[in-house]
């Protein structure tokens, strides 16, 4: 699954790093992946923050149990894993100090691909001005931070709500994992919830979980199948019937099924609720992954054009989820992700079909989240919105342009699909009770639409 | 275990089928079949599963395949403790293995297994004269320098060349369609009753494709999503217009358009007990009900070489107390547009009825509507061993959507003067 491109491992070598550091090209390096019994993170986690908090304190708790190492002070020759500075209890733009105090000393010791988490409070309405604008501060660091930050280390924003301090740790852990490598630069909101007890297989956290992956054929589907198959689902994949080839290829490797079956038929829907009540009793996770690009000017886009992208990629949706939410698909505490794009949150030329369809889906997501009657069942619906990302349909833009995609972000690289299944897999787990109406780039922090 | 229980057709997958030396011209049997186990694996979730059996075969097989359907089974995702053994039984393979596996459910032997069937005409195993392969084997034998030198010298120029296996009778020198011609003849079967089966043919496959219906009955593979030979757009004019290639002189009545064409392809199916299914959440789609198999003398010409099913069907409707029209729906291998008239023509002929099936009135006639309703052979095209595969899975479908105890009939003739027969039961 993972591989890094020509120019991340020349870079790496002795000579390509010296030429890449004399003429001051960008140094992308391997990312630190995630691999099952591996460490969450590698060097201890320095754990600070403006006063203790009942976050600090959960979220002391909870890494320990993770197997973490954590230090209240910079080791000396040490590096650190990871840094989590919790400024819940900021109130006003004063507080903040504490945060650069904790961080600044910080960044020098990291090791390489360490992680910055910063915890705070979402921005309320009920506060006070001082304290909007101290919860708000806290986005501009962690971004500039992002892009401070070098050798594959990132720097995250984790929001909590007051009194439900515990539902965010699945999160925390995430950021500090290889499973978040090429997520920089976001903001995660957390909502009400308290704290989820530990998956009982710490390396299945998905166990027992039926998933349907859309479009599983190939490219990213393929690798969401693969990595929720690991942490331990049985995934329903799911492609047009002229995908039937490698969607079975796909299905045996991941030991599930293969049902083909075009997302925009009319019944699409009910037959995937059917197959997954039927052969493996029901349904937990829905990943809308499905979907195509018509690329043109829109000034030389015709009806069908315009009219097929929006049908699979958003139209499809709306009517599957139609059976799909209803009482006999997914399940109470189920999870719904859907796949945006960074073309669907800046734009793109030649695009406009494509990132209507992909814009839409991040309205989808904010509906659904609003939805009570979901929010009754427990189900989460979030998005991921992948940036530029290593695969076959990447892989046929033009050299010039393509270099220019993969080096516009923090990490100067394309991210590969499992990074977007990775991030998948983290909104499916019992842990993510509380996260819900996420859009999520997965794009090394690229420089498009931030 | 003397106790009898039903075995189930749960599924089936198959690769479209492509004209001979088309898409598939460099797979291999065991390519083939491989990727129809795979689709069939995918399909109902059973990677690493270890089933009781399975059975193929093909009918033109290179000899390194002597293990064929074991060695297919390796190289796919079930379990590597699936035991296979490959069966031939022309034409009939496919369905025999069928037969055979549910058979051994019915008693108990095994809970589930996958019948199946694979054919090249594309990939042929080419054979040496005979006396060029004496010779061979002489020198291969040779022990000492001048043995081999002894040995070498005996081949001549003209014991050098190559055979291709022929679609051709032993016995009687004849092709199958030579065969066919013979027995449309004794009939009095039209042209135009052939061409409008064939057009029938060509319709109805090319209407179920569009409904989607082999969506969970197929797999595509190297490219290929419809069969190659289907013609959706063919009219009795264009049929009507082909020159006839079996029989002699004016009353020649058979083109390539109502015979079927060499093809390859591969197609299995999944059949279990009741029990192996509902553990595995697959609902039996159609219960296999019974098997019947005849052979006729074609070669003192006493019977024509595709007329055995006309013998089996009797045979076991009579031991199901049946009569010919207790069927909702009729899966006749269109091995000729003319064998399917041919055997329809003797049910209905009184004097055939009574002096050769030894019966008191005429078995009587078929629905057409009920006939090949998705399509048969000739649009679909005939990879031998995997035509039986492609008829039971598409008949247990039909029937399911037809509803519980709706009941199909299959008839597959086979070379050698063979029929393969059998009954299936919507669950």
């Amino acid at each position: 699954m993972a591989r890094a491109d020509g120019y991340t491992t020349f870079v790496s070598s002795g000579f390509g790093k010296k030429l890449a550091t004399t003429l001051g090209l960008p140094q992308p390096v391997p990312l630190r992946r995630y691999v099952p019994g591996g460490p969450l993170v590698d060097g201890p986690v320095l754990v600070g923050g403006h006063a203790d908090t009942p976050a600090v304190t959960a979220l002391r708790a909870g890494l320990t149990a993770a197997g973490a190492t954590l230090t209240e002070v910079v080791p000396d020759g040490a590096r650190l894993g990871g840094v989590v500075v919790d400024l819940t209890a900021a109130e006003t733009p004063a507080d903040l100090e504490s945060l650069r105090a904790t961080l600044a000393p910080a960044l020098k010791r990291l090791g390489r691909c360490a992680r910055v988490v910063v915890v705070g409070r979402r921005p309320g309405t009920s506060g006070s001005v001082a304290q909007q604008a101290a919860r708000r501060a806290l986005e501009g660091v962690t971004r500039s931070v992002g892009k401070e930050l070098r050798a594959g280390a990132t720097a995250n924003l984790v929001l909590v709500t007051e009194g439900s301090e515990g539902a965010a740790l699945g999160t925390v852990l995430f950021l500090l994992s290889g499973r978040s490598a090429y997520v920089d630069g976001q903001v995660f909101r957390v909502g009400e919830g308290g704290a989820v007890d530990a998956p009982a297989d710490a390396e299945h956290p998905l166990a027992g979980k039926v998933a349907v992956v859309t479009g599983a054929a190939r490219g990213i589907g393929a690798d969401i199948a693969r990595t929720i198959a690991r942490d331990g689902a049985t995934v329903v994949c799911v492609d047009i019937p002229a995908a039937g080839a490698s969607l079975a290829d796909v299905a045996n490797e991941v030991g599930g099924t293969a049902l083909q079956v075009d997302v925009t038929a009319t019944d699409a829907g009910a037959r995937i609720a059917e197959h997954a009540r039927t052969r493996h009793g029901g349904l937990d996770l829905v990943v809308h992954n499905a979907g195509i690009t018509r690329d043109k000017l829109l000034a030389n886009t015709d009806e069908d054009r315009w009219d097929s992208v929006l049908q699979v990629n958003l139209l499809s949706i709306l009517r599957m989820n139609e059976a799909l939410l209803a009482k006999d698909g997914l399940r109470d505490g189920g999870r719904m992700v859907l796949v945006s794009s960074i073309a669907g949150i800046a734009g793109n030329r030649g695009q406009s079909s494509y990132a209507a369809s992909k814009a839409g889906v991040i309205g989808l997501v904010d509906g659904y989240a609003a939805d009570r009657a979901l929010r009754r069942r427990g189900i989460t619906v979030n998005a991921v919105a992948p940036g530029f990302i290593e695969t076959e349909m990447t892989a046929k833009i033009p050299f010039a342009t393509r270099e220019v995609g993969r080096r516009l972000n923090s990490l100067s690289q394309g991210g590969l699909p499992v990074d977007v299944a990775e991030t998948i897999a983290y909104f499916a787990a019992d842990a993510q009770a509380a996260v819900t109406g996420n859009v999520v780039r997965v794009c090394g922090q690229s420089l498009l639409g931030a | 275990m003397t106790t009898h229980r039903r075995a189930a057709v749960l599924g089936g997958n198959r690769i479209p089928f492509a004209r001979q030396f088309g898409p598939y011209a460099e797979a291999s049997n065991q390519d083939m079949l491989t990727a129809a186990l795979e689709g069939l694996v995918a399909r109902h979730g059973l990677a690493g599963e270890r089933l009781g059996e399975v059975v193929a075969g093909a009918v033109i097989k290179h000899s390194r395949d002597f293990n064929l359907t074991r060695e297919a089974v390796l190289g796919s995702s079930l379990s590597p403790d699936t035991p296979a053994y490959d069966v031939q039984q022309a034409c009939g393979t496919g369905l025999e293995a069928a037969v055979l596996v549910a058979n051994k459910i019915a008693l108990g032997q095994a809970d589930s297994g996958i019948a199946g069937g694979v054919d090249s005409a594309s990939d042929a195993p080419i054979v040496v004269p005979e006396r060029l392969r004496r010779k061979l084997l002489r020198l291969n034998r040779a022990k000492t320098a001048a043995e081999r030198a002894k040995a070498a010298v005996t081949i001549r120029p003209t014991d050098l060349g190559v055979q291709v296996p022929a679609n051709t009778e032993p016995r009687t020198g004849m092709s199958m369609g030579q065969h066919m011609a013979l027995t449309a003849e004794r009939w009095g079967v039209t042209r135009e009753a052939q061409d409008e089966l064939a057009l029938a043919s060509h319709q109805n496959l090319a209407a179920a494709y569009d409904a989607g219906f082999f969506d969970d009955l197929m797999t595509p593979y190297l490219g290929l999503t419809r069969d190659q030979n289907l013609r959706a757009d063919t009219t009795i004019e264009k049929l009507g217009s082909l020159r006839t290639v079996f029989g002699d002189g004016p009353g020649a009545t058979m083109t390539a358009g109502n015979s079927t064409p060499l093809t390859d392809g591969a197609s299995a199916v999944l059949l279990g007990s009741q029990e192996w299914a509902e553990e595995h959440g697959l609902k039996p789609l159609a219960w296999f009900v019974d098997g019947e198999t005849a052979a006729v003398d074609y070669v003192s010409g006493d019977e024509g070489l595709l007329m055995a099913p006309a013998y089996a069907v009797p045979r076991m409707l009579a031991r199901q107390g049946l009569t010919l029209q207790d069927f909702d729906l009729y899966e006749i291998h269109e091995a000729f547009a003319a064998t399917v008239l041919s055997t329809m023509k003797a049910w209905e002929d009184e004097e055939f009825c009574r002096e050769r099936l030894g019966l008191d009135a005429p078995l009587g006639s078929i629905d057409r509507d009920t006939l090949n309703v998705t399509g048969s052979s000739l649009a679909a095209g005939h990879p031998f061993a995997a035509t039986g595969g492609r008829i039971l899975a598409t008949l247990a479908k039909l029937l399911h959507e037809k509803g519980s105890g709706a009941r199909g009939l299959v008839s597959i003739c086979a070379a050698g003067g063979q029929g393969v027969v059998a009954i299936l039961e919507a669950a």
